[in-house]
């Protein structure tokens, strides 16, 4: 008879040198094969061409501090036109003296939302902690009380602006979107058609149009002498658009549901509202977390369209900045740091919800 | 099949009517799945319902508890009619346990957040002494070591176990069971059938709609036979198995006794 086991039971053999370690995860993962050794060396040659360069434009050659005529005599970056202009651009035409005015609420705004963070965190005195928090932001930005200067919201503008329509926009668009969806869903004809109508039309227009209307047609339906302040109306444009796409993606998780969630809920006799509560949504929603987060980080850059209807938002004071002849011509400078600031917003919108799956999908 | 059985220990229906169905019809769109449905179920009473698939018996169970409509007659349940009054419907789901063949568990809550979530919510009972009603109903169903864990980390078997528990837990007055024992492995058919054997012992008011005849021979008062949406045969146990009337029950009994 063969044997079929030749070593030594119980003995445990290494696996070869080349298969692991640093040789063996260059080879598998850079060299394995000629075509993706080729394409292993045309990447390398090609961050050769490009890093150094960009290493010695953007930190070697660059100036940080001078005036524009400085500037274009240098050879590399010229982030004077930040380091110059940055109060301008985070806060537009906000009193220059009253700054910290902004600075402040921002900050507070941050700090809300990282501590909300971690859900644990989500007792009632963190929800008075935010309401007070608000009403110390609308105090700080608008004042006109204790001694604060008031400043029109027709002043506000930059980073705050930015904050202001995607944060309450977003946060305001999430639920109308979840009841929309519910009401799409819905067995009562009028409600049914009403959700189907308003999600289809707004749907089928761009936000800009969307924008226009609200500041120039909308007016026009006002009683005499009623007039909303522009940024309102802007946010309101925000709101009904997000919530539209939202409330698809949701309805997307709502029929990913099985009859039988709905039965279970129904056979211990809770209600509708109950029912969606406790059972059907916590589900739906978590399933589309991923779709839902897309829309909140195209609706957080889509906020830059408000420059149309005059609202100096982030990018719209970089670009005024721009149009100064001093410092005309260094828009890869402006723009690169307005992008980084739009990706710290849109990352960590994108790295909290990976968070909240992966948190979410311990539980089951 | 355990030898000791719920007739060992003998519990007879009382002469209440707890359901009562009348001449009740239902439509799926133009297919009359129920032709004429007249049944009365007394208090304690344990029914079991057989049939070919397609027959209409979960769908005459599920218009029990209004998870399906019917369009014709009338049914009263515990002394309530349901009509299209969703107060009446919710309590009568209230007081009406349904046990599923898929489970149909809340994937998203342990097994004691499952358990606790209707006597939370419908019967407003303070969260501390729903957990403890949960805890003592999974020591019921012999699976109070699983509590804290999650319904997918469980089996089938302990699946439908803690969903019979979850039914308990709101002290129903009638237990509907739709084919309980279908989505289950062969080697774990057994622990949920004492479960329910257990429950019977007690005095439960069952409806099971199953094709585990041996539980029906040592579990049910009445056996019902339905076929093409009517009840063609109903008898006790002994004369359903023994002495068949229809031709369609013998039939089926000799595709199912084999």
């Amino acid at each position: 008879m063969e044997a079929y086991v030749q070593q030594k039971p119980g003995e445990v053999l290494k696996p070869p040198v080349t298969s692991v370690g640093v040789i063996g995860w260059v080879k598998s993962n850079l060299f394995n094969g000629w075509f993706n050794s080729l394409l292993t060396i045309v990447t390398l040659y090609f961050f050769w061409k490009v890093i150094p360069p960009l290493v010695r434009w953007a930190f070697i050659d660059s100036v940080w501090n001078t005036t524009g005529a400085v500037c274009r005599g240098a050879d590399g970056a010229c982030w004077s036109i930040i380091a110059t202009n940055f109060r301008f651009i985070l806060f537009g035409f906000f009193p220059y003296d009253q700054q910290w005015r902004p600075l402040i609420a921002i900050l507070i705004l941050c700090g809300l939302l990282f501590y909300s963070r971690d859900r644990n965190h989500w007792t009632k005195h963190f929800g008075y902690a935010w309401i007070i928090g608000l009403v110390v932001m609308g105090f700080l930005m608008r004042g006109g009380l204790f001694g604060l200067p008031s400043v029109e919201p027709t002043q506000w503008g930059g980073l705050p602006l930015t904050l202001l329509l995607s944060v309450f926009g977003l946060t305001i668009a999430y639920p109308l979107g979840v009841i929309l969806a519910l009401g799409r869903q819905s067995k009562l004809p009028v409600i049914k058609w009403l959700c189907v109508v308003y999600i289809e039309l707004i749907r089928g227009v761009p936000l800009i149009s969307l924008l226009f209307m609200s500041s120039f047609i909308f007016p026009l339906f006002l009683p005499e002498g009623v007039n909303f302040p522009s940024i309102l109306r802007a946010l309101v444009a925000i709101i009904l658009f997000t919530a539209a796409y939202i409330a698809e993606v949701v309805r997307g998780g709502l029929q990913g549901m099985s009859r039988g969630q709905y039965e279970a809920a129904e056979s211990i006799g809770l209600n509708y509202y109950l029912t969606m509560r406790l059972i059907i949504l916590p589900q739906a929603l978590k399933i589309v977390i991923p779709p839902t987060v897309s829309i909140l980080i195209s609706a957080f850059k889509d906020t830059s369209l408000v420059v149309i209807i005059a609202l100096w938002d982030l990018l719209k004071t970089t670009q005024s900045v721009l149009s100064n002849p001093e410092w005309m011509g260094f828009s890869r400078e402006a723009y690169i740091f307005v992008a980084i600031l739009y990706f710290l917003g849109c990352f960590s919108m994108a790295n909290y919800s990976r968070k909240l799956e992966k948190e979410l999908s311990r539980e089951n | 099949m355990s030898e000791e059985t719920a007739k060992s220990n003998e519990i007879q229906p009382i002469a209440e009517p707890m359901i009562e169905i009348k001449d009740m019809h239902k439509w799926f769109g133009d297919f009359h799945v129920l032709r004429g449905i007249d049944l009365t179920i007394l208090k304690k009473e344990r029914i079991v319902i057989c049939g070919p698939s397609g027959s209409g018996k979960s769908t005459l169970i599920r218009c029990i508890n209004r998870l399906e409509e019917h369009q014709r007659g009338q049914i009263v349940v515990d002394g309530i009619e349901l009509t299209n009054n969703i107060k009446n419907i919710e309590k009568i789901r209230a007081e009406v346990g349904m046990v599923f063949q898929h489970f149909n568990l809340f994937p998203h809550l342990n097994i004691v957040d499952n358990l606790a979530l209707g006597p939370i919510w419908v019967r407003k009972v303070p969260k501390k002494q729903a957990e403890e009603t949960a805890m003592y109903y999974l020591e019921k169903v012999h699976i109070a070591e699983q509590a804290r864990k999650y319904p997918g980390q469980l089996s089938g078997g302990q699946q439908q176990r803690v969903a019979i528990a979850r039914s308990l837990c709101m002290s129903p007055k009638v237990m509907l069971f739709d084919e309980p024992t279908s989505a289950l492995d062969p080697e774990m058919i057994k622990e949920v059938l004492d479960v329910m054997i257990e429950l019977a012992r007690e005095g439960m008011t069952m409806i099971v709609v199953t094709h585990e005849m041996g539980f029906a021979k040592s579990v049910a008062h009445r056996v019902l036979f339905m076929d093409f949406g009517q009840i063609v045969e109903g008898n006790t146990p002994e004369e359903f198995f023994e002495n068949p009337q229809h031709d369609r029950t013998k039939l089926f009994l000799s595709q199912i006794l084999h």
